[in-house]
């Protein structure tokens, strides 16, 4: 293919390089430095797309950020990706596009039959049609708009490229690296502030790139090269291209999306693709620049209908012609120095300005290049389907409001200007209120907010001199404030033409007897008649038509229809714009992948992962892990074939029979220290804790302020100012914030320190009838006899050397102890005492199997102290003393707390003994009554009793005091079991708890 | 993301504190009777304002500090912050 609309020389592109991409299934070529978009245009490709509704063939709008029309499905290397704007998307050799929202192809779409049908599909179409009967949403009216619905398919794929984010601080940040964002930094840099110049483009220099302008006897470009060149060498500035600062929040923090690899055919060895940048800057420079708006005609969305701005880009960047007969349609200069660039390539435009008789030197320079210019002549609508083939265009009256006679002229594409508007979006963010300013119809930023200032074409500034000067001012003001150098700057001389005063006119009125589609929003389908349809019906806010006709909601955020939106409502109601208002600002300016925002933190990096100094011994020892939270546990130690339930069982049946060992390092341990103590733990527990003597442990419950259960464990003091808390696994940073918060916001008068000891201890519970004999083993000069370490006794022992702290103590009900040691020595710890536990048949056990233990023993664990429950619901309101206060105590005096029908823990047995109760079942009194049958508790924790061999569960039941030797039923909707089953205690093992004291 | 002068730290990001409710709740005192309404009040209502408030905030990821903080609620502006026994005046 040739790139019949390159021409022979000029633009920034690289003609040594020479890139093949296909696009839908054709194989093109274009330069490096290209764009998908440029290089289809240069290879004469003006359909790319179908439009949102109505299916109807879509172009080229812009020629960045701000296109409406030509969103693609992007392959590379393997991958798919949807939402690409070709305008954005920069050519790599092998790049492959498709058109999206087109079936079965782009030039033979069948849902372009709604564009037959658009008299039945106005504003609020889908809102009044899909309301009724209920039952067809899901069958049919779902489907039917999710098939048309979507820009794009997204990967079903894992995602194996890299993204990354990073924290940066800056004294000045600068978005945009126009003329102004270029003065801003240098002056700034030169004063050794801390600069960061951010760019969305490949190329820098903003609107220099294709201006006419001089500026210190350079070209404007020229300029802008030497001033980025310089700003590269210091190294108190940081240039960054392809990255875009997409969102301003809270205390001057901006985010930046950087394209570290989309621009290449596949991502760089340890290179992200993307790169998120959270930046801290003392102030910000927005330097946004502006976006040029259309002029709204008939038919304005036929391909081939673009922004001057973009003719020109295309042109001058990418040297491209994006036709041989344009048809220059403006209502200001902007549109001449477009004509005149064609011109200047040969090409013959015809520009229509909807001025009377404007004077500048921009339009004598026209004048003087031979252009055709008809004045007070406007488009009327673009003629053609797939491609401007003709306009009818007309002379209009001075008020805007008759049309003369229309007459046919033959183009290929139609270049409107209608004008700049600011792009505001960033001040915006930062909570600065915007102002109208009527000479430029737009809205621009207001009294600042944040560390904020707005220069240049993104303050409604559109003059380069004005714009230099104040930017140069701005960079040295703000930076000096911060450095406090003051390096003075010239500010060069500036050479550019002067513009005339630009037509407040935006819409080109309907001909007699003719009906044209004029569209506002190009990417979602919103006509004028839309917009007047939502007056209509009485929506009046603006935040209420954008969401009822959709203005401005798509992709690119209405960034080029949004003002004429707000004109059209204006004009209608009758107010001033600035009346009308326009719809809030929200963070992304553009899309941002989600790889991006989620960075590094994805599959197994999405949460810490936590491991015991055991870990290798499990591991190797087949222990299959379960997460506890952020910590990896083993869940049982598979022997053979076993699955959970044999595995879980075998082992909770040898600590009932032999002795087991169990990892406890993942418990919450707090190291208290202090005169006071034994106060603190006074007040924080429920029981009683001045009179516990050293080497003794206490298990405790602690309370939230409004009497729920917060957490439970035993706490052991170690010396006479010197204790051992431990917590559960899910609740030890918590409790942890929890003590702090009393000890220095409540009672700064305790003399107490806590710090968690959790990763400085190695622990493991060892249970079962033969662990004293096992323990005597382990430390033989201890006396760790009845007598000498009795049930919920504490004493430090000798490891074969290594000092350890040995608590009686039991979670399984059994004879149990707990050893710690420092966690350097737990795997030592941890081998010797299955080493000379190997002669009383110990074996490892996990999670399960612990479940297992407690539950039969009725001991409660987090699914019954689950932020719902009070001691009384647990059975463990002994350990509430009526003696003394302490946190939480005041609720337990509640209505409902004390209601005589309380719910309790009770056990749970299926009468058939045996079919497990799936947790989280509902018991209720009967199985046949209408739904909603009333709950009367839940199933809390299920196990199979290895002690009785049934089944057996926990409850947290309505009035279980008085239940238990009832029947009732449990039933899980989920499961869809119904089972009939008898309360019993929970209880069920060793009632009297004599095993712990044997 | 706010910025939050840490009394003992310096400026440090919001993500290393994590909030902890309304400054200005006094609990009351052990062992004293409290009536329903001042415990409801105490465990329960807050009046959730608009505009300035005075706020705890623990440094977690830092000093491991409850501070107090005094920040407008509507606009995330802070306009002072102390140490847990600061006296705010």
């Amino acid at each position: 293919m040739t790139q019949a609309f390159r021409i022979e020389n000029g633009g920034l592109i690289n003609r040594e390089k020479k890139l093949s991409f296909k696009f839908n299934g054709k194989t093109y070529f274009g330069y490096e430095g290209d764009t998908l978009a440029s290089a289809l245009l240069a290879n004469g490709v003006h359909l790319v797309g179908r439009s949102f509704k109505y299916h109807r063939p879509r172009g080229f709008f812009g020629a960045g950020v701000d296109e409406p029309y030509a969103v693609v499905q992007l392959y590379r290397n393997g991958e798919t990706e949807p939402n690409i704007k070709a305008t954005e998307q920069e050519l790599f050799e092998g790049l492959e596009a498709k058109s999206v929202n087109c079936w079965p192809s782009v030039n033979f779409d069948i849902g372009a039959i709604n564009n037959f049908l658009r008299i039945f599909l106005p504003a609020g179409f889908y809102y009044k049609t899909f309301m009724w009967p209920k039952s067809f949403w899901y069958r049919i009216y779902e489907p039917f708009i999710r098939k048309a619905a979507g820009l794009g398919v997204a990967s079903t794929k894992h995602d194996n490229e890299r993204y990354e984010h990073k924290y940066e601080y800056c004294d000045l940040l600068i978005a945009g690296s126009g003329p102004s964002g270029l003065a801003g930094a240098y002056a700034a840099a030169k004063n050794g502030a801390k600069v960061i110049l951010a760019e969305d483009k490949p190329r820098f220099g903003g609107s220099l790139l294709t201006s006419d302008v001089n500026i210190g006897n350079q070209s404007g470009k020229d300029w802008a090269d030497g001033i980025v060149a310089e700003l590269k060498t210091m190294p108190n500035v940081v240039v960054k291209n392809r990255s875009q600062i997409f969102g301003y929040y809270d205390h001057n923090m901006l985010v930046m999306s950087e394209k570290v690899s989309d621009h290449l055919p596949s991502t760089k060895k340890y290179h992200p693709n993307k790169r998120l940048w959270y930046i801290r800057a003392k102030e910000v420079l927005i330097s946004s620049g502006s976006i040029e708006r259309p002029i709204v005609f008939g038919n304005n969305d036929t391909p081939g209908v673009m922004l001057s701005s973009a003719a020109k880009e295309y042109l001058k960047v990418y040297g491209v012609l994006v036709g041989r007969k344009p048809l220059v349609f403006t209502n200001n200069d902007s549109g001449y120095e477009t004509a005149i660039e064609f011109k200047k390539h040969g090409v013959d435009p015809v520009v229509l300005d909807s001025r009377k008789n404007p004077v500048s030197e921009i339009i004598d320079e026209a004048k003087n290049l031979g252009i055709n210019i008809k004045n007070s002549y406007v488009v009327v609508a673009a003629q053609g389907y797939k491609k401007v083939k003709s306009a009818d265009i007309a002379s209009i009256s001075e008020d805007k409001k008759q049309l003369g006679k229309i007459e046919n002229v033959q183009c290929d594409c139609i270049c409107v200007s209608g004008f700049w508007t600011p792009t505001i979006h960033l001040a915006s963010q930062s909570g600065n209120k915007t102002k109208f300013k009527e000479e430029i119809d737009a809205f621009v930023p207001g009294q600042s907010k944040q560390n904020e200032i707005t220069l240049g074409a993104a303050n409604g500034v559109f003059s380069l001199e004005e714009t230099l000067k104040t930017s140069f001012t701005a960079g040295s003001e703000l930076s000096k404030k911060i450095t406090e150098n003051d390096n003075k700057i010239a500010i060069p001389n500036v050479v550019e033409k002067k513009s005339s005063q630009h037509d407040k006119f935006w819409c080109v009125p309907l001909p007699k007897g003719k009906n044209y589609k004029r569209f506002l929003d190009f990417q979602n389908d919103v006509a004028v008649s839309d917009i007047e349809i939502a007056l209509r019906e009485g929506y009046r806010s603006i935040e209420h038509v954008k969401r009822y006709t959709t203005l401005g909601m798509a992709t690119d955020q209405g960034k080029t229809s949004n003002l004429n939106g707000l004109q059209l409502v204006s004009e209608i109601e009758n107010k001033v714009v600035p009346a009308v208002g326009h719809t809030t600002f929200r963070p992304p300016y553009t899309p941002v992948s989600i790889g991006a925002i989620v960075g590094r933190e994805v599959g197994k990096h999405s949460k810490p992962t936590r491991k015991s100094p055991m870990h290798s011994w499990h591991e190797k020892n087949n222990a299959v892990f379960v997460d506890a939270g952020v910590w990896l546990r083993p869940r049982y130690y598979r022997r053979g074939n076993e699955n959970l339930f044999e595995g879980s069982k075998r082992e909770a049946k040898n600590v009932r029979t032999n002795v087991g060992v169990c990892d406890v390092t993942t418990l919450g341990k707090i190291d208290i220290k202090g005169p006071d103590a034994a106060e603190l733990l006074n007040r924080v527990y429920t029981n009683s804790w001045l009179k516990l003597p050293v080497g003794k442990a206490r298990y405790g419950v602690m309370l939230r302020e409004d009497g729920i259960v917060m957490d439970d464990g035993t706490t052991t003091r170690i010396s006479e100012n010197h204790y051992h808390m431990t917590t559960t696994t899910a609740q030890a940073a918590n409790v942890l914030s929890h003590l702090e918060y009393y000890l220095q916001l409540v009672w700064p008068e305790l003399n107490v320190n806590v710090v968690s000891t959790t990763e400085q201890w190695a622990g493991a519970a060892i249970a079962g009838p033969k662990s004293r004999d096992l323990l005597q083993k382990l430390f033989p000069n201890s006396d760790v006899s009845n007598g000498g370490l009795p049930f919920m006794g504490y004493m430090e022992g000798d490891l074969f050397g290594v000092k350890a702290r040995i608590y009686r103590i039991s979670f399984s009900g059994e004879l149990a102890y707990e050893v710690n040691v420092e966690s350097d020595y737990g795997n030592f710890m941890w081998e010797k005492i299955i080493e000379v536990g190997e002669e009383f048949n110990i074996q490892p056990y996990g999670t399960e199997a612990l479940s297992t233990l407690r539950i039969e023993m009725g001991h409660v664990a987090g699914s019954e102290l689950d932020g719902r429950t009070i001691p009384f619901d647990n059975a463990l309101e002994g350990l509430v003393s009526k003696k003394k206060d302490f946190i939480g105590k005041r609720s337990l005096q509640r209505s409902a707390f004390i209601a005589e029908d309380r719910q309790r823990i009770v056990g749970v047995v299926p009468l058939d003994k045996q079919t497990s109760i799936p947790e989280g079942s509902h018991l209720v009194k009967d199985d046949k009554a209408p739904l909603p049958n009333p709950k009367l508790g839940h199933i809390s924790a299920s196990c199979w009793s290895v002690e009785y061999d049934n089944p057996f569960s926990l409850a947290i039941l309505k009035d279980g005091k008085n239940m238990i030797g009832q029947k009732l039923f449990a039933m899980s909707p989920l499961k869809n079991k119904v089972i009939p089953v008898e309360i019993v205690s929970s209880h069920y093992v060793d009632p009297k708890g004599e095993r712990v004291r044997s | 993301m706010l910025y939050i002068n840490c009394p003992h730290c310096g400026m440090r990001s919001q993500n290393e504190f994590s909030y902890g409710g309304d400054a200005s709740v006094k609990r009351p005192e052990l062992n004293k009777e409290v009536s329903d309404q001042e415990w409801d009040d105490f465990v329960y209502n807050r009046k959730s304002l608009r505009g300035k408030h005075l706020e705890l905030w623990q440094h977690i990821s830092g000093c491991r500090q409850w501070i107090k903080v005094e920040r407008d609620t509507a606009t995330h502006e802070i306009f002072r912050t102390f140490k847990a026994d600061e006296e705010v005046a």
